[in-house]
This record gives structure tokens, C-alpha cells and sequence, in this order.
């Protein structure tokens, strides 16, 4: 047997390891659609409780949406299940290339791609559209799918300090030897929820000569004006190089990304991104969702204003309660506590008091960062938040931390 | 040599501390086992190196161990200076 004792006893080791690191993930089992309030088994076996969720990426409240789902039932109806095949082969239908014009369009770019999600679509753009010639320039904090990609890519790497525009303009006049330069950033930073400073990156860009990519898995649909992302925010709509974005946040939330940008980069992803050869693309039922998802917010913004409502509202309650809250443009709001313990503390005591948020510490922040991070959604009305707040605020006075800026909160608990 | 290390340590400094940081970086500071310089952001590090004193540093030399604090890497340097 392979599989020995002394194996099977590694393993665990690695297993308890992580526990003991007290990084260990366990899930929580949701009983209902995603939605503003949900009925949740946890842990595992225990009875079902009702409680506000604030950390789903469900934006614009659209994951349970009735004329979504009557899209996706119809899409099933019309166009079936599976496609047993990858693109290229006979995976393909019309309601794909569909969905690629439609996000062609929203996005404001030049043609599009379809993805098995945004983690493949990330994985698979770099190498398909750049060598060993090239250098990439990330922002220290992208997403860790942009870390693989560039890490599965042969061109150079490098990196400029968050949101630093003269650490990347050093980066780029070092680099003007190499062929092409691609500055890397989320629009969205998903855990500090600030937003790139994309107008100045494209003047950069400009100046130097370089491409800009940018992943607008926590922007598209609600972002900007009209939703169409940080780069409508920024005003640089159109020029943009390379965007990726998911289904699977405020878009439907379901499954699914893309890669949307210049006609040749697009083009040589569906001729060499190893995650569009060789996996099957996004399933019908999710295109068809997703492109009811697509008249809808492209129809109106409605939900998109009731979600910065509720943000603006969220960030007036948790100001005036006393709580150290980062500042920022987007319905990502962490409450900042930099002390790991006290931030899982907190989240375990909310969800008793009927709140679902997390904390986050190390590694997926910075040492010293802890927070936890609450997430708005046009699905939540103002007496979740009123709820949300009190809760927030017993929980918050049961540890004296109402009233804290960084310095005594950190004395008080330590990083 | 001394020149080579004072270089380096400023670069380091600069390029991979913040304004708020707490930690500080000398001569002998663990870099990459101290967590200051990941092996992914080792790439423009070494870049600098090359631009600034105009040598080539195989990858094959360019290793997390060699580039573990600023007095590693100025002998590094020194030797590719001499060669």
C-alpha cells in the first residue's frame, strides 16, 4: 500500500500544523439561496441559525434573483446541461460568443473571452500573451490568482509598493529595455476595498509605454457611474489593455470570468491560455443567467446606487459607534482591529449575536493588520444594518475597543 | 566593498520597507529567511544589481542563500565585478 501509516501520520502532522497555527478553515453550511439573510448550520450538526451575512461578494443582491434564475432555468431548457467538450473542440454555443460581445460592450474594450472563472482567466492570460522579453510590474497587493499567473509566465516579474505611482514609475524607466511592459492591479483591492489609482497608472502607461491589466472581479456591476468598473470611475474607460473580471461576485455570483481587452491579446488567449484549451468553458445555465444579469444592470442602476447607499450608511454607523473603519470608495469596509485573536474573537461573538462576517489575519493580511471585513450588498436593507450595528456595538463593548484608534488598540491587544 | 553594501542596504531600504514600518534592515539583517524580500520581488533586486554595476548574474548564482543580507549579496557583486 502506498498510502502507509507513517505517511497517513505526515499528513496529519501538516493538518494539525495549520490548526495549531490556528489557520485552519472550516465551512459553514447555508440552507437557503445566498441572500441578506441566510439560515446557516455551524458548526456542522447544529441547529439552523438566522443571521445578517455581511461577507458575501453578492453586490448588487443578484445570486438569488428571481428573473435570474427564471433565466437560467430557461437556459437550461433551451440549450442543456453540459457541453462534454472544451471550446475548440464542440464546446462552444451561441450564447457564449453572446456573453463575450455583451461584456465587450459593458466593459467598453474590444472583444472578450470566456473563462471557467477569473482564477483561470488570471492564470492563463500572462503566459498566453507575454515572454521572456517582457516584464510584468504588479502592485504589492493583487489578488493571489495574479501571483499564480505570473508566476506560470516566463516574462520577468516585478513589483511596485501599494498604490506607490513613483515606485512604479521608477519600476517602468528601469525596465524600458525590455519589449513590452504590462502594469498588473486590481481595481478593487479585496481586502482593503481602496481602489487603484487607474488614472494615473494609464498616464504612466502613456509616458512609458507600457500595457496596463487590471481585475475588476470586485468592481464590474457596481463601480463607476453606470457600474461599468474602476476604470469608468477613473475616466480611462477604453483604454484599458487587458480586463478580467468574474460571474461570480455581484455578476449573478454563480461561476465563471473573463478576459476582456485588445482584439490581438484576446485572440491569442483563445489560441494559447492553457485554462480555455483544456477545460470546459462556463456551463450554459450560467451563461444564460449571467446574460440576464447583463440586461439588468447594464438596464438600469438602481441596484448599483442602492448598494453605495448602503455603504455610505454602513460607514456612518460603524463611525459613529466608535469603530476604527479603513476609508474607502467601495462596499468593502473593514473594521480594523490588527490583533488576529481579538479579530476571530469578535467575528465568533458576532455570529452568536446573529452576524456572519470574518475575520482576517495572517497570512491574508499583513502582520499586524487584522480585521474583519464586512461587505455590503444592494440585497440589504436598512434594518439589517440597524441590526448589524447594535450587534456590532455589544460586541464591540464587550472588549472595550469602541472609541479606539490604531495605537491604543494595538497597546491594549497587541499586533 | 563598503561603497557596494551601502548602496545595496539603501536600495533595500527604499524598495521594500514602508514609510510606517516597523523593521529595520542592516548589514547582516536576514532578508529573504527574514521575510523583508520574498523570492518572487528578488527579481528587480537583482535587476538593480546589474543595471547599477553593469554585470550579469546567472540565475544559477542568483539564489535566495546568496542574496540573504546586504553583506551576501555586495560580495555577490564583488565577485562579478572582478571577473
Amino acid at each position: 500500500m502506498a498510502y502507509s501509516e507513517k505517511t497517513r501520520t505526515a499528513y496529519q502532522e501538516d493538518l494539525k500544523g495549520i490548526e495549531d497555527a490556528g489557520l485552519f478553515k472550516k465551512e459553514r453550511f447555508i440552507h437557503a439561496p445566498q441572500n441578506a439573510e441566510i439560515e446557516v448550520e455551524f458548526p456542522e450538526g447544529s441547529a439552523l441559525k438566522s443571521v445578517i451575512n455581511m461577507c458575501a461578494n453578492n453586490y448588487l443582491g443578484l445570486s438569488g434573483n428571481q428573473e435570474v434564475i427564471d433565466a437560467a432555468h430557461a437556459g437550461l431548457d433551451s440549450r442543456g446541461y453540459g457541453m462534454s467538450s472544451v471550446r475548440f473542440i464542440c464546446g462552444t454555443q451561441d450564447i457564449h460568443r453572446e456573453l463575450e460581445q455583451k461584456m465587450t460592450e459593458f466593459l467598453g474594450t474590444e472583444d472578450t473571452i470566456l473563462f471557467p472563472s477569473c482564477m483561470d482567466a488570471n492564470a492563463g492570460v500572462f503566459e498566453a500573451v507575454l515572454n521572456e522579453e517582457d516584464v510584468m510590474i504588479a502592485d504589492r497587493l493583487v489578488h493571489a490568482s495574479i501571483i499564480d499567473g505570473m508566476r506560470l509566465c516566463k516574462a520577468m516579474n516585478d513589483s511596485y509598493k501599494h498604490s506607490d505611482m513613483k515606485h512604479l514609475e521608477k519600476k517602468l524607466i528601469l525596465h524600458q529595455d525590455k519589449r513590452n511592459r504590462l502594469i498588473i492591479t486590481d481595481g478593487v483591492f479585496s481586502m482593503d476595498g481602496d481602489l487603484a489609482k487607474l488614472d494615473e497608472i494609464v498616464a504612466l502607461a502613456e509616458k512609458y509605454d507600457a500595457m496596463v491589466f487590471v481585475d475588476e472581479s470586485h468592481a464590474s456591476g457596481f463601480i463607476g457611474r453606470t457600474g461599468r468598473g474602476t476604470h469608468e470611475h477613473c475616466g480611462v474607460l477604453g483604454k484599458i489593455d487587458i480586463v478580467t473580471t468574474t460571474f461570480g461576485k455581484a455578476l449573478g455570483g454563480a461561476s465563471g470570468g473573463c478576459v476582456s481587452g485588445r482584439r490581438e491579446l484576446v485572440e491569442l488567449c483563445r489560441q494559447k491560455a492553457r485554462p480555455y484549451l483544456f477545460s470546459n468553458t462556463v456551463a450554459p445555465v450560467i451563461v444564460s443567467g449571467t446574460l440576464r444579469v447583463m440586461e439588468i444592470v447594464s438596464g438600469s442602476t438602481e441596484r448599483r446606487d442602492k448598494l453605495e447607499e448602503n455603504t455610505t450608511y454602513w460607514r456612518q454607523l460603524l463611525d459613529d459607534a466608535g469603530f476604527d473603519v479603513k476609508s474607502g470608495d467601495s462596499p468593502i469596509v473593514p473594521v480594523m482591529l490588527y490583533n488576529a485573536k481579538l479579530a476571530q474573537d469578535v467575528a465568533t461573538d458576532l455570529f452568536a449575536e446573529g452576524i456572519y462576517a470574518v475575520g482576517f489575519f495572517f497570512p491574508v493580511v499583513p502582520q499586524g493588520q487584522a480585521r474583519i471585513r464586512t461587505q455590503l450588498s444592494a440585497a440589504h436593507e436598512k434594518h439589517h444594518l440597524d441590526k448589524a450595528i447594535a450587534a456590532f456595538t455589544t460586541v464591540g463593548e464587550k472588549y472595550g475597543i469602541l472609541g479606539l484608534g490604531k495605537q491604543e488598540l494595538i497597546e491594549k491587544f497587541g499586533m | 566593498m563598503e561603497d557596494i553594501k551601502e548602496t545595496v542596504l539603501e536600495y533595500v531600504q527604499d524598495e521594500y520597507l514602508e514609510e510606517d514600518d516597523d523593521r529595520e534592515v542592516e548589514m547582516d539583517t536576514p532578508l529573504i529567511s527574514g521575510g523583508i524580500v520574498d523570492s518572487f520581488s528578488m527579481v528587480s533586486l537583482k535587476r538593480f544589481l546589474e543595471n547599477k554595476y553593469g554585470i550579469q548574474i546567472p540565475d544559477s548564482d542568483a539564489t535566495p542563500e546568496a542574496f540573504d543580507s546586504v553583506e551576501k549579496i555586495a560580495v555577490l557583486v564583488e565577485r562579478f565585478l572582478d571577473a
